[in-house]
């Protein structure tokens, strides 16, 4: 009784930590400051997949869309327990909206071929849209599952999920092959193994071998390095928007309904305001100060 | 041309009653529809529902749209989905809007997809402009306005080449109107046809609670942030909350530290909120808390770091220890109330 499973992960930069160090003179935030991470949701959808990989067996597949910076969150995904990581990757999918975006992931997902289980996390930190996960499902033709909290019950036939709201839950059972969208409540998620560093400590993409060579240059050849990297399951394969047989029409801007027309930066409004001494006699003189104006 | 300039509006119920959000996008569309020289049409789904249609009618619909079947009984995603992209193949309807609801966005994107529309997620602002695009003026398009990139930025979202213009809509952002008693609209029975796996999905058990705090109704909110310390420490929070007579919040960075239940969450995955004072305990104030809660009359923020952003937007400045300042506060507040 294995399962396949597919876990659709992305890279964001790490928009909840915007403090002050990452804000520019003018209050708005400086992109490129911002540390780039695995999306947190996404973290809890692979912890899922492993978890019925090791109950239950099978496999487990992590795929991401995104420029080849992004083999980081797969190599992570491997120290983690993944078995095997896909970048796709490809100029035409730039500036892809979710709807692009869940087409490139369709045609990957039908391309890796027959699976039972897809996991995605339930929204990414940058956009928050939470629509790609559904998205890819009505695209794959499977019923989805969003605000996965937890596996009740899973067979051949049939799986029975948690899901939760902020104001509820609710139990619901499904055919499979389905699409999952998690929840960080969900589960907390391992840490890499250390022999898993070490086992993938080299996996790469082929772009990245320049620079690897630099860092160990007993390889001499990219050819070398490749070879050791095959033999050990460490180059990660990267698939283009051919290899995924993918309808150039359908991909980046032209394939992309919406615009952005604009972007407004949110910049820190400039009030009065005054500092009030941090001692109780201060503390209460504010709060006189506040019940005088009828504020409170 | 059929759908032209129409503006459909979905209309979330549970149980027979209708999602404030939903009479809020009545509101809405009404306006967007009158730009436009349109119509507003409401999209009903549920089961026995039709006693709501009035009160649709009377929040701003011309025309409701009625899917009354068993299988439409509990939200599930595939019917609901099934009947909202026959109906836009069947009818192209050149703006749809739902809820920024748990169900508006698990359904929104299944039918943008299956009908390939453009969707925006989320919206805090809606208005019809002109867009100009690779030399071509697209006239009266939607501007979906939303937060993005965790709220550092505000981002104005068109479809200019396809229709409909989908967007959700977050709760309590637009102004529910009166409702006019006088309106009046057409009905028309849409019989919904599924296919086998659009019911594949059961739902064998739901649990919904009455929401244990109302932010967005609140004159007087008591936020803390991760700067409180502990789930423990956040007891002063909601100590401060009772003595005000206010509601407890709370940033994005304290409910996933656990330190309290997301309901009470402010920002822009949150509630936005708009009270009369605002009390921010060890909150940096991060864009996407800031989008929240910065149109509060009086903000007082509390915070050991001088540096923390939220002090730019804060009224009263008080750099300190959560835990020292909040027993001063709160004692003041029972001598004041004595």
């Amino acid at each position: 009784m294995a399962y396949k499973c597919v876990v659709l992960v992305k890279q964001v930069p790490d928009t909840a930590n915007v403090g002050t160090r990452t804000m520019k003179e003018d209050g708005t935030v400086d992109r490129a400051a911002l540390p780039a991470i695995f999306n947190p949701e996404d973290l809890n959808a692979l912890e899922m997949a492993l978890q019925v990989r090791e109950q239950y067996g099978g496999q487990v597949t992590v795929l991401t869309m995104g420029p080849p910076r992004a083999t980081e969150v797969l190599r992570e995904a491997l120290y983690r327990g993944a078995e095997r990581v896909i970048l796709l990757t490809d100029r035409q999918f730039a500036g892809s909206d979710t709807l692009a975006t869940s087409y490139v992931l369709q045609c990957a997902v039908e391309r890796i071929g027959e699976c039972d289980l897809v996991f995605c996390g339930r929204q990414a930190i940058d956009g928050d849209t939470a629509q790609v996960g559904p998205q890819v499902a009505e695209k794959l033709g499977l019923p989805q599952i969003t605000y996965a909290e937890s596996i009740l019950t899973l067979n051949r036939d049939e799986i029975v999920v948690r899901r939760v709201f902020p104001l509820g839950q609710e139990t619901v059972k499904s055919p499979l092959p389905c699409l999952l969208t998690v929840v960080g409540s969900a589960n907390q998620p391992r840490p890499p193994s250390a022999r898993r560093m070490l086992a993938y400590k080299l996996a790469a993409i082929p772009s990245e071998y320049p620079a690897l060579l630099q860092r160990w240059p007993e390889f001499k050849t990219e050819e070398a390095l490749d070879r050791y990297l095959v033999e050990r399951d460490a180059r990660i394969p990267v698939w283009s928007a051919a290899d995924v047989d993918a309808d150039p029409d359908r991909l980046g801007l032209s394939g992309s309904p919406t615009k952005v027309s604009r972007i407004d930066h949110v910049v820190l409004g400039g009030g009065e305001s005054r500092t009030v001494p941090a001692n109780p006699e201060g503390i209460a003189a504010l709060i006189r100060e506040l019940v005088q104006d009828y504020v409170v | 041309m059929s759908g032209d300039r129409e503006v459909w509006i979905f209309v979330e119920q549970e149980a027979g009653v209708i999602a404030p959000v939903s009479l809020e996008l009545l509101s809405k569309g009404r306006e967007l529809a009158d730009e436009l020289e349109g119509r507003v049409v409401a999209l009903l789904l549920g089961n026995e529902v039709e006693n709501l249609v009035e009160q649709v009618v009377h929040y701003g619909a011309d025309v409701v749209l009625l899917a009354d079947h068993p299988e439409l009984e509990l939200y599930r995603t595939l019917p609901y989905a099934r009947v909202l992209g026959d109906l836009v193949r069947e009818r192209g309807p050149y703006i749809f809007l739902l809820g920024a609801t748990p169900t508006g966005r698990d359904l929104a994107p299944r039918v943008a997809s299956a009908v390939r529309a453009g969707l925006t997620a989320d919206c805090t602002a809606l208005r019809i402009g002109d867009y100009e695009y690779r030399r071509q003026v697209y006239p009266d398009l939607l501007y979906q306005i939303r937060p993005a990139f965790g709220g550092n930025v505000i981002a104005t979202i068109v479809n200019p080449e396809t229709h409909p213009q989908m967007a959700t809509v977050r709760e309590g952002v637009m102004r529910m109107g009166e409702p006019d008693a006088a309106r009046r609209g057409a009905v028309e029975r849409v019989p919904p046809q599924f296919e086998e796996l659009d019911v594949a999905v059961q739902v064998l058990e739901r649990e919904t609670r009455q929401p244990t705090c109302n932010l967005r109704a609140a004159s007087i909110v008591v936020a803390g942030g991760v700067g409180v310390g502990s789930r423990e420490d956040f007891a002063l929070v909601r100590e401060l909350a009772q003595a005000l007579g206010g509601e407890v919040g709370a940033s994005r960075a304290a409910v996933d530290a656990g330190f309290v239940s997301p309901e009470h969450q402010v920002g822009q995955t949150g509630a936005t909120v708009r009270p009369r004072l605002y009390v921010a305990c060890g909150i940096s104030g991060a864009v996407q808390h800031r989008a929240g809660m910065d149109q509060s009359s009086k903000i007082i923020a509390i915070n050991t770091d001088p540096e923390a952003p939220i002090f730019q937007i804060a009224h009263y400045r008080i750099v300190g220890d959560v835990k020292e300042v909040l027993p001063w506060m709160i004692r003041a507040c029972r001598e004041s109330a004595n």
